[in-house]
């Protein structure tokens, strides 16, 4: 199918998760997306978090770089990196996210760039910035999310800090690098001017939280105080929140409390009429709701609030989902092959574009695979 | 130059998600137009977190729709929506987040749309996808990270599900509409043609989780197993997690276990030298690390750490954080104003464009503050 990126040609010297997953995206969009890989590899192909090895590389390696190219050169090496400006002097768009510094060493910074080719979008994405006292700190997702607050907002009061139990972080920021190419290389298209991006985990950890931290700048700094119980959300009233019933748990989103009491048959709940109460009450509330809730299964509530438009649902794991009619309908998994033989199901690009999934067959690179062809073709 | 001047937003979506894709391109150079009805506005305009508001309208409308204008129409009544088409005759993009069938009744769903502007890129957001049995349910965070595991993966083994704290899948599924919408920007330039993007809040939650599913897809389907305490991760083997100390927390990152346990002067138990048991006995490595790593504080340990860099930081919460030089340095946040005059703190935009940081001054507009001046600048009348 037509993908809307095609043509475009994207060289990517990100590793691990944050930049691939941005380029992903862009290859899922339709771009051509050359991995430049040092001759051990990026470094992601060897992190093996979980044991889970396919194909001896890492499974959330071939999660992040299905449907890229891989060019291995030493760019230490005089030779290595001539060929690789050739390659630069083509490019739409070149990304990185080495520490500050790393890039000018390996002949890549801005700067140099721009003398190869200023027109490119040039996209950077580092830990916390590239000033400041943290600068050269590790960027990685969970050292993020505890210095930016994040680990505050989930979890029961008195739980201590509660991560988001997934790279979070690196994601959002790949999703922003993303976005800011996008935008340059729509300038770029129409006006023939460059573009330089730049973006931080921290400062993406930061807009991701834009609610809470817009909310303590404005209730004067008051320290983020998560529910007693069966919370959702640090800055949300009742009913907000995860139940416990007979035989599981729901979630129950929003709903005036009164109208839920008379629904639930819970003559307790009538007794909160006054909007503001539902946020300074939350905890008093959340109890009331959940000793109810307990008492019967999640499919007895639920018939009762979806009819009445509660915003409400039964809490499901992955096995439960993938055998739904509703899930099956996505077609949300799609199964590569790598230039080997091998094969692997993940997931496909959550947009569709005129009613089309934007799907690919193509794996993940064994390293270096492309270098002689691409050494050819830009040659 | 921002990168999008020049390009028009018609946002006919209300509460998060495809509010927070409007304020990106706003941020990054469109002009956004919110399209509401006339009075109360979108219903966004409602829903409090601790019952704060600026104006009429709440706190979190306000940070979600800043930098916006607002053009009030009733949709329903046909010299609004004669106006409204000729709006959309203009402009580059609209999105909305109607339930399937709603745009169809009220006559701009995509077809009738691309009649009128063939060049428009027509953004939707669902909850469930276009069609299915869930296709017209409410699709809403914390619902989404209820049925998608997403809830499955954080918090500790014995813990209930516990959800992000905060509208993770709303905005992953503005900011993957940003993308399709840009992406189709891109590609009109050499076709001529728009296009409809389509996101839901369920596809991109799971997308979020793609490093997961492709580890449970070919991994034999194993469910996620939360580490009994401390989790920050359901897959990633010891020490990854979050430690208390005397004062406080640490967290640990990818670091190797037996360096880790080599600098606190400590020899790792004989059970913990395969590294395979990294993962496998998971619980028993961090009850064995949270023995020690209590007994001295945060700080002890990030100067004992650090300069061998090892992946570990410190829990802030706000008031450190947003005290702190690091953030001075970012400089991340700016003051919004109301054409009132009333003013609001908030975070800007997280992605730098040729060296600059992003800001503005404008905060949300009133439901159609601005009819007269867009009537005029479209010719609408």
């Amino acid at each position: 199918m037509e993908k809307p990126l095609d043509g475009i040609l994207v060289i990517d010297f990100s590793q691990y998760l944050s930049g691939p997953s941005a380029s992903l995206r862009l290859a899922d969009l339709g771009a051509r997306v050359i991995k430049i890989e040092k001759p051990t590899g990026d470094s992601g192909r060897h992190l093996y978090c979980s044991n889970v090895v396919l194909n001896g590389e890492s499974s959330m390696f071939h999660a992040i770089n299905r449907n890229k190219q891989s060019y291995v050169a030493d760019m230490k090496s005089g030779e290595d990196r001539k060929k690789v400006y050739k390659l630069i002097a083509q490019a739409d768009v070149l990304m990185h996210n080495f520490r500050p510094g790393v890039a000018k060493k390996l002949g890549i910074d801005f700067e140099t760039v721009q003398t190869i080719n200023p027109a490119v979008v040039y996209a950077e994405l580092s830990g916390y910035g590239k000033e400041g006292v943290w600068k050269d700190k590790p960027g990685l997702d969970l050292l993020l999310q505890s210095v930016s607050g994040l680990t505050q907002l989930n979890g029961n009061e008195g739980a201590g800090p509660v991560p988001i139990g997934l790279a979070v972080v690196d994601i959002l920021s790949g999703v922003h690098l993303a976005q800011g190419i996008l935008a340059c290389l729509y300038r770029k298209i129409t006006t023939g001017k460059g573009g330089r991006v730049e973006v931080s985990m921290l400062e993406s950890a930061l807009e991701f939280q834009f609610e809470s931290i817009t909310c303590f700048f404005t209730d004067g700094g008051q320290p983020t105080k998560r529910p007693k119980s069966n919370s959702a959300h640090a800055y949300l009233g009742a009913p907000y929140g995860i139940y416990r019933t007979k035989n599981g748990y729901m979630a129950l989103a929003m709903g005036a409390i009164p109208f839920l009491g008379e629904l639930l048959g819970c003559h307790e709940l009538t007794q909160y009429p006054e909007v503001g109460s539902w946020f300074t009450k939350r905890d008093e509330i959340k109890s009331i709701l959940a000793d109810h809730l307990s008492t019967k299964d999640t499919q007895e509530w639920l018939a009762v609030l979806e009819p009445a438009d509660i915003w409400c649902a039964e809490i499901m794991d992955w096995k439960t989902l993938f055998d739904t009619e509703a899930f099956k309908i996505l077609e949300m998994v799609q199964e590569v092959q790598m230039s080997d033989g091998y094969k692997y199901k993940t997931t496909r690009c959550p947009i569709r574009i005129n009613g089309q999934f934007l799907t690919t067959e193509i794996g993940t690179p064994i390293l270096g695979e492309h270098t002689e062809k691409i050494n050819a073709e830009f040659a | 130059m921002l990168p999008l001047e020049g390009i028009t937003v018609l946002e006919f979506a209300q509460f998060m998600a495809g509010p927070s894709a409007g304020l990106k391109m706003a941020d990054l150079g469109a002009s956004v137009i919110k399209v509401e009805r006339p009075g109360t506005g979108e219903a966004g305009r409602q829903i409090t977190l601790k019952n704060l508001f600026i104006d009429e309208s709440s706190m979190v409308f306000h940070t979600a729709n800043r930098n916006k204008r607002s053009y009030a129409a009733n949709l329903k009544n046909t010299d609004d929506l004669e106006r409204v088409k000729k709006l959309i005759s203009q402009v580059d993009v609209m999105t909305h987040n109607f339930r399937p069938g709603v745009m169809e009744k009220i006559g701009l769903d995509y077809e009738t749309v691309k009649a009128i502007n063939p060049k428009i890129i027509y953004g939707v957001v669902s909850g469930y996808g276009p069609v299915g049995p869930w296709a017209k349910k409410p699709g809403q965070d914390l619902l989404i990270q209820s049925l998608s595991g997403f809830v499955n993966l954080s918090g500790n083994a014995a813990d209930d599900p516990t959800p992000s704290g905060l509208a993770t899948s709303d905005i992953f599924t503005g900011a993957h509409l940003v993308q399709g919408i840009l992406a189709a920007l891109v590609g009109r330039t050499k076709t001529g043609k728009g296009a409809k993007v389509e996101v839901s809040l369920l596809e991109s939650t799971l997308d979020i989780q793609f490093e997961l599913l492709t580890t449970y897809f070919n991994d034999g389907n194993r469910l996620p197993k939360r580490a009994k305490k401390g989790n920050a991760h359901a897959y990633v083997a010891a020490p990854y997690g979050v430690y208390p100390t005397k004062d406080g927390y640490l967290s640990i990152a990818l670091t190797p276990l037996d360096e880790l346990v080599g600098a606190m002067g400590l020899a790792l138990p004989y059970q913990f030298l395969d590294k395979e048991t990294w993962f496998s006995k998971r619980d028993e490595i961090m009850d064995f690390l949270r023995g020690y790593l209590i007994k001295e504080t945060t700080q002890y340990w990030l100067d004992l750490f650090e300069p061998l860099d090892f992946k570990v930081a410190p829990i802030y919460d706000y008031k450190t954080l947003l005290n702190h030089e690091v953030y001075k340095v970012l400089k991340m946040d700016q003051e919004v104003e109301t054409s009132d005059g009333l003013t609001m703190k908030t975070t800007r935009c997280p992605i730098r464009i040729d060296g600059h940081r992003i800001f503005n001054r404008k905060s949300a507009p009133k439901p159609g503050e601005d009819n007269r001046v867009i009537d005029q600048e479209f010719n609408l009348n």
